[in-house]
């Protein structure tokens, strides 16, 4: 391995120089750990995550990471996760569908641990029938942890939100954690080209003393004394103590916001800014409307993207914006509840203007053509098709 | 850092919790009491919300008695009535989720030897006997298979005391408790010879009746996890509420137990044994030469 130099965090996320490489998603996701000063890594094989975990292995044994292991499941590799967290370290794991759902109690109590830790979701179908094959209705059950959640479109968004996914999970007004969701398939084992920085720069360190929860490590003074324990002393301090605590998590998960702009360039991206009809698509979903706006510019049509990358914090503001005078709304999905489209209908008025689809699952790819069908029946455009038997 | 982070800065005596101050004046940070003195030195753990004649509560008294570096210690725990009194100890307790102690402690464990590597931080689980033997089964098993260095102390009540009395896997055959209303079909998990089978490098099996062999038992438990591997001890320590058990016969039913199914076992790895044998000979030369 190169000698890494440690640079500033804002160097290295905003202005460090970048070299395009042709990789997978699971090797974007594998080049931001080796460039995050990740200290210990804790995995758990599950198709389609497990590229990811080897690829983050090989780097523990080339020396980028102090300790790496293979855990007995997912329930055991969050908890032992927020284990080394309290302990200090900088930590990274990965995981995908069922996986998820096997380890979300841990997942859920990391936010309220004040856990900064930073997870890969590649999504996988949830069982049953079993398939392997991306879906993303995991990433429904994720909005509920307290945790901020990014969604990425490719290999690049990958590897930016990833190394980015550090610097926010460590803020002291933030210290949540963070997770880096992007389709297992499309995106892990696809390449695309990436802009990288220089293999030999890496983040800061982790300064576990600089956060709202210290570490538990016995080196800061006063020893602690707890001969109270207020939480249970009575149902009433039970209710306030929680209440507070959590309402401290959520707000710290909305504070990331101005970490999202600042090292993201913001939590949605907009095409077409002046657009009559409106495609929100988050993760590969995205990169079909993109294909989807492209045409609809073929066809004469005025139709715009917003893409969201953020799922929590939510950017409620900025698409009630974008979507003000939009007369209509197409949110495509890669999973069958609509998450998105529930997310956007409550953050906008007249919410009849938003449609709840196309949504593909099991693992199906998301033709252009049916988020087109939404926007024609929208615009009111008749085509004609031709079946051909 | 060890004693430097209880040490009360100078200047600041007077206006610490006195509760802080008595604990560093007169309590165990630094300095090594016999248990015997027990009652003579301020105490990691005072106050309790544990029953009358809890025999758990008792057992954790003496547990944190015999500290040999509280310090520099971590204690962890999961549901259950333990942690109610864990929870109130003057040494940093970390309350998870359920039966995750022993993969909680194994990412702890490794953090703190990367921050400090030339340092002893001791992890310690205490957990009951449904956190590490039903749900935390998976997660207790493979840390002793990774042969992860922290001491796991099992406080066996042999029943889920905390949710209202339910039958656990540690619970006797026979033994009718809620969700077991004809009685528990299958025996007692062999929990000792798991540990061993697993990869612990020191095990025993007690009852707390006597103080001295108890903390001798939690001391080298503690020490041979810092230097060789994990280590397991297998406490009875009675609900005298869920079994019935008049507070005046906490004792008599313990040493009852003990001459049946919890004689004192212990069982270490050669390494192990020559490891005390050193150091308890260097301990007795010291002695002498006083």
């Amino acid at each position: 391995m190169p000698e890494q130099k440690v640079v500033d965090t804002d160097y290295l996320l905003l202005e460090a120089p970048r070299e395009r490489k042709f990789i997978t998603g699971a090797q974007a996701m594998a080049e931001a750990i080796k460039r995050a000063n990740v200290d210990m890594a804790i995995a758990y094989p599950i198709t389609p995550q497990s590229e990811v975990m080897h690829l983050v292995g090989d780097l523990w044994a080339q020396g980028y990471l102090k300790d790496y292991y293979r855990a007995e499941e997912e329930y055991g590799a969050f908890s032992a996760i927020s284990g080394a967290a309290r302990g200090g370290v900088r930590v990274f794991t990965a995981t995908s569908g069922p996986g998820l759902l096997r380890g979300l109690e841990a997942i859920a109590s990391w936010p309220g641990h004040r856990i900064p830790a930073v997870l890969g979701v590649l999504t996988r179908v949830v069982n049953a029938p079993l398939s392997i094959q991306p879906d993303n209705i995991e990433i429904s059950y994720l909005l509920n942890c307290g945790a901020v959640v990014l969604h990425a479109e490719n290999q690049q968004d990958t590897f930016d939100f990833t190394l980015a996914a550090f610097a926010i999970a460590e803020q002291v007004d933030v210290y949540v954690p963070v997770a880096v969701a992007t389709e297992g398939f499309f995106v892990t084992h696809a390449k695309g080209y990436v802009n990288m920085t220089p293999e030999d720069m890496k983040l800061p360190p982790r300064n576990p003393y600089k956060a709202p929860v210290p570490p538990t490590d016995n080196e800061i003074p006063p020893a602690r004394i707890q001969r109270d324990a207020p939480v249970q002393k009575s149902n009433f301090m039970s209710y306030l103590i929680h209440a507070v605590w959590q309402q401290e998590v959520w707000a710290s998960t909305t504070r990331a916001m101005k970490y999202i702009y600042k090292y993201l360039g913001g939590p949605i991206e907009v095409v077409n800014p002046d657009a009559e009809v409106f495609i929100v698509a988050s993760g590969c979903a995205a990169a079909q409307s993109r294909e989807a706006v492209r045409y609809a510019q073929l066809e004469g049509l005025n139709v715009g993207l917003v893409k969201v990358k953020a799922i929590r914090p939510f950017p409620e503001k900025e698409i009630r914006k974008v979507l003000k005078n939009a007369k209509g709304i197409v949110v495509p999905e890669h999973n069958i509840v609509g998450w998105l489209a529930r997310e956007v209908k409550a953050a906008i008025p007249n919410n009849d203007r938003v449609v709840g689809g196309p949504r593909v699952y099991g693992g199906m790819t998301l033709p252009t053509e049916l988020i087109m069908d939404e926007v024609y029946k929208i615009l009111g455009v008749k085509k004609e098709r031709k079946v051909l038997v | 850092m060890g004693l430097e982070y209880v040490r009360i800065t100078t200047g600041f005596e007077d206006y610490m919790p006195k509760d802080y101050v008595d604990l560093v004046k007169y309590g165990q940070f630094g300095k090594e009491y016999d248990i015997q003195d027990l009652g003579t030195f301020k105490e990691l753990v005072e106050e309790h919300p544990m029953c009358a004649g809890c025999f758990m509560a008792y057992f954790i008294r003496v547990f944190y008695a015999s500290l040999p570096n509280p310090e520099d210690s971590i204690v962890i725990g999961t549901a259950g009535c333990a942690r109610l009194q864990l929870s109130q100890a003057a040494v940093p307790f970390i309350y998870g989720n359920y039966g995750d102690t022993n993969a909680v402690a194994s990412g702890l464990k490794r953090a703190l030897e990367i921050r400090f590597p030339d340092k002893n931080k001791d992890v310690i689980v205490v957990a009951g006997d449904g956190g590490l033997m039903d749900i935390g089964f998976g997660m207790t098993m493979h840390s002793w298979f990774r042969r992860e260095r922290f001491t796991t102390i099992m406080v066996d009540n042999e029943v889920y005391g905390n949710t209202g009395g339910q039958e656990s896997g540690m619970s006797p055959k026979g033994v009718q408790l809620k969700m077991a209303p004809k009685g528990k079909k299958f025996d007692k998990i062999n929990a000792v010879e798991l540990a061993k089978a697993a990869g612990c490098v020191y095990v025993a099996r007690i009852a707390p009746t006597n103080p001295k062999r108890l903390a001798k038992t939690i001391k080298r438990a503690i020490l041979a996890a810092r230097h060789f591997g994990p280590t397991f001890i297998h406490a009875y320590t009675s609900c005298n509420i869920e079994y019935s058990i008049p507070t005046e016969k906490v004792l008599e039913d313990a040493r009852n137990r003990e001459k049946n199914d919890f004689a004192f076992y212990e069982w270490m790895s050669d390494e192990v044994k020559g490891f005390f044998e050193q150091v308890e000979t260097k301990k007795k030369e010291a002695q002498e030469v006083k």
